[in-house]
Order: C-alpha cells, then sequence, then structure tokens
C-alpha cells in the first residue's frame, strides 16, 4: 500500500431524492475501502445536510423521462408517466413513497442514517458558503456531523490530492 | 487460482488474496492474516465481528456487508473502522477466510 492514502471528494448538488443516493452509496463503499471521503454539499444539495430538509427528501414524476408507469405495479412496458399526470396533487409524495419502499426492500438506510455512518467512519461534510449565503443558513440548521461552512477555494485548498465527483 | 501459505497451513487464495475456500480457514490463520493487514493483535471486540462474520458467511455463501456488520453484530460503526482501520470491508473478509462482501451497503 503506497504512504499516500487514496481520497475522493463528492459535490453534493441535488436535493432530489434519487440524486442524494449516489455520493451516499460511493462514499460508504470509499470508506470501507479505506479511501479517505469529503463531501462538499451546494445548491439543492444543502438539503442533505439541512436539519428540517433531510427527512423530507422527494423525487418528483414530472419531467422525469425515466420514471415509467411500471413502476407503479402495472404492467405497462416503456410507458412514461404523463407529465399531465406528474402535476397532479400527490403525485411527487407517491412517487417518493415507492422509491422509499423500494430503498426499504434493499436495506439501504434513510439519508440521515446514512450520512451518520458516513461521518462515523470518518467522511468530513463541508457546507458551502455561497448557498449558505443565498439561503440564509447557519450552522445550526444543519445536522450533526457537518464540520464547516467553507468557500469553494477552500474546498480546492482541501481536495488537491482527491479525485472529485460531482453530483 | 493459487495457493499461499498462512500460519503453516497451505490455503487456497485467489489473485487478490482471499481465501476461497472458508473451510480451510482457523484462528491462527486469522491472526496471521490479520497481522498482514496490520492489525497486531485480535482483540474480543474484533472477535465479535469475525465470529459474527464467520457464520453470516457460512451460512450465505459470502461476507457480510459493513452495514450487515453494525446492525448484526451490534458493532457501531465508527468503532468497526476503528478496530479495522482503512478499509474494513476487505480487512474483515479477508481476516475471516471470505470472499469479498458483494453488496453495496
Amino acid at each position: 500500500m503506497s504512504e499516500e492514502n487514496r481520497k475522493i471528494a463528492f459535490i453534493c448538488s441535488k436535493g432530489d431524492l434519487d440524486m442524494v443516493y449516489p455520493a451516499l452509496v460511493m462514499g460508504w463503499a470509499a470508506l470501507g475501502n479505506g479511501i479517505d471521503v469529503t463531501i462538499f454539499f451546494t445548491f439543492w444539495g444543502m438539503d442533505m445536510i439541512r436539519e428540517s430538509r433531510v427527512d423530507r427528501l422527494e423525487v418528483a414524476p414530472v419531467a422525469n423521462t425515466s420514471m415509467k408507469m411500471s413502476m407503479m405495479g402495472v404492467d405497462t412496458g416503456n410507458l412514461g408517466i404523463p407529465n399531465i399526470m406528474g402535476v397532479l396533487p400527490g403525485m411527487t409524495a407517491f412517487a417518493t413513497k415507492l422509491m422509499k419502499d423500494k430503498m426499504d426492500g434493499l436495506e439501504v438506510p434513510p439519508v440521515r442514517e446514512y450520512l451518520e455512518m458516513l461521518v462515523d467512519a470518518g467522511a468530513e461534510l463541508y457546507a458551502c458558503k455561497m448557498s449558505v449565503d443565498m439561503f440564509e443558513l447557519e450552522m445550526e440548521d444543519f445536522i450533526p456531523g457537518v464540520i464547516d461552512i467553507v468557500t469553494a477555494g477552500d474546498f480546492m485548498d482541501m481536495t488537491e490530492d482527491a479525485q472529485i465527483v460531482f453530483i | 487460482m493459487s495457493t499461499k501459505e498462512i500460519a503453516g497451513k497451505t490455503v487456497q487464495v485467489n489473485e487478490e488474496g482471499f481465501m476461497t475456500d472458508p473451510n480451510e480457514w482457523d484462528k491462527d490463520i486469522a491472526v496471521a492474516i490479520a497481522n498482514e493487514e496490520g492489525i497486531a493483535e485480535l482483540t474480543d471486540e474484533h472477535w465479535t465481528v469475525i465470529d459474527y462474520s464467520r457464520k453470516v458467511g457460512l451460512e450465505s455463501g459470502s461476507a457480510p456487508t459493513l452495514r450487515n456488520i453494525t446492525k448484526g453484530a451490534g458493532v457501531p460503526t465508527k468503532q468497526l473502522f476503528g478496530l479495522f482501520p482503512k478499509g474494513p470491508a476487505k480487512k474483515v473478509a479477508k481476516i475471516s477466510g471470505l470472499g469479498k462482501p458483494e453488496g453495496c451497503v
């Protein structure tokens, strides 16, 4: 094994339920393989670390071309969920519930618990300064485990030798 | 597939050094692999993890994932990463004489 540890950094910029999992899954795998993990949350990705939002992340069927009717248990092949249906009240909640149930079935932990696991395993979480200012947030708004609010420049310094994944 | 001598016994290993026949494993082998992996001594806490992984591995045919270990063996994540630093997923499986864990969580 080389002296310098491999490092990977994720930039999480999305808060949709389907877009928050990639960094969690890959980050956990990285930690399990002895790779250092840093996660930088920016823009909508801030929802992942906001105390008031982390348990309420959703996935919307509108304009989501990968979401098919068949996912709702109807055998309709490639037929998509029509956008006009997606705008009906409750459709986002419905799609979110479907996804959460699937994840549960695979024993994938909810986002809050996943982040706790990552932090316990040594991942470092940082919030983006510009987004924090834009959304008028403070450290108190974040879940435990978020180390600091940092600028984009700080992030660049921190991840000098890291592989960076933008999500 | 090749063989390797660990703790005075010849065992089958794959190209990444994981044992391929869990029945060839014994506690002396675990200690020897642990030393190779930079863990000087296996404490009772280590054995809790190894014994649980052996149980799951022999039943299911593949090494448990880290989350399976923390949930099943009741070892908190922080402790697991402390016991098997720098890559517990592979280290636990290797020391337990099992293949690489196959799940993602």
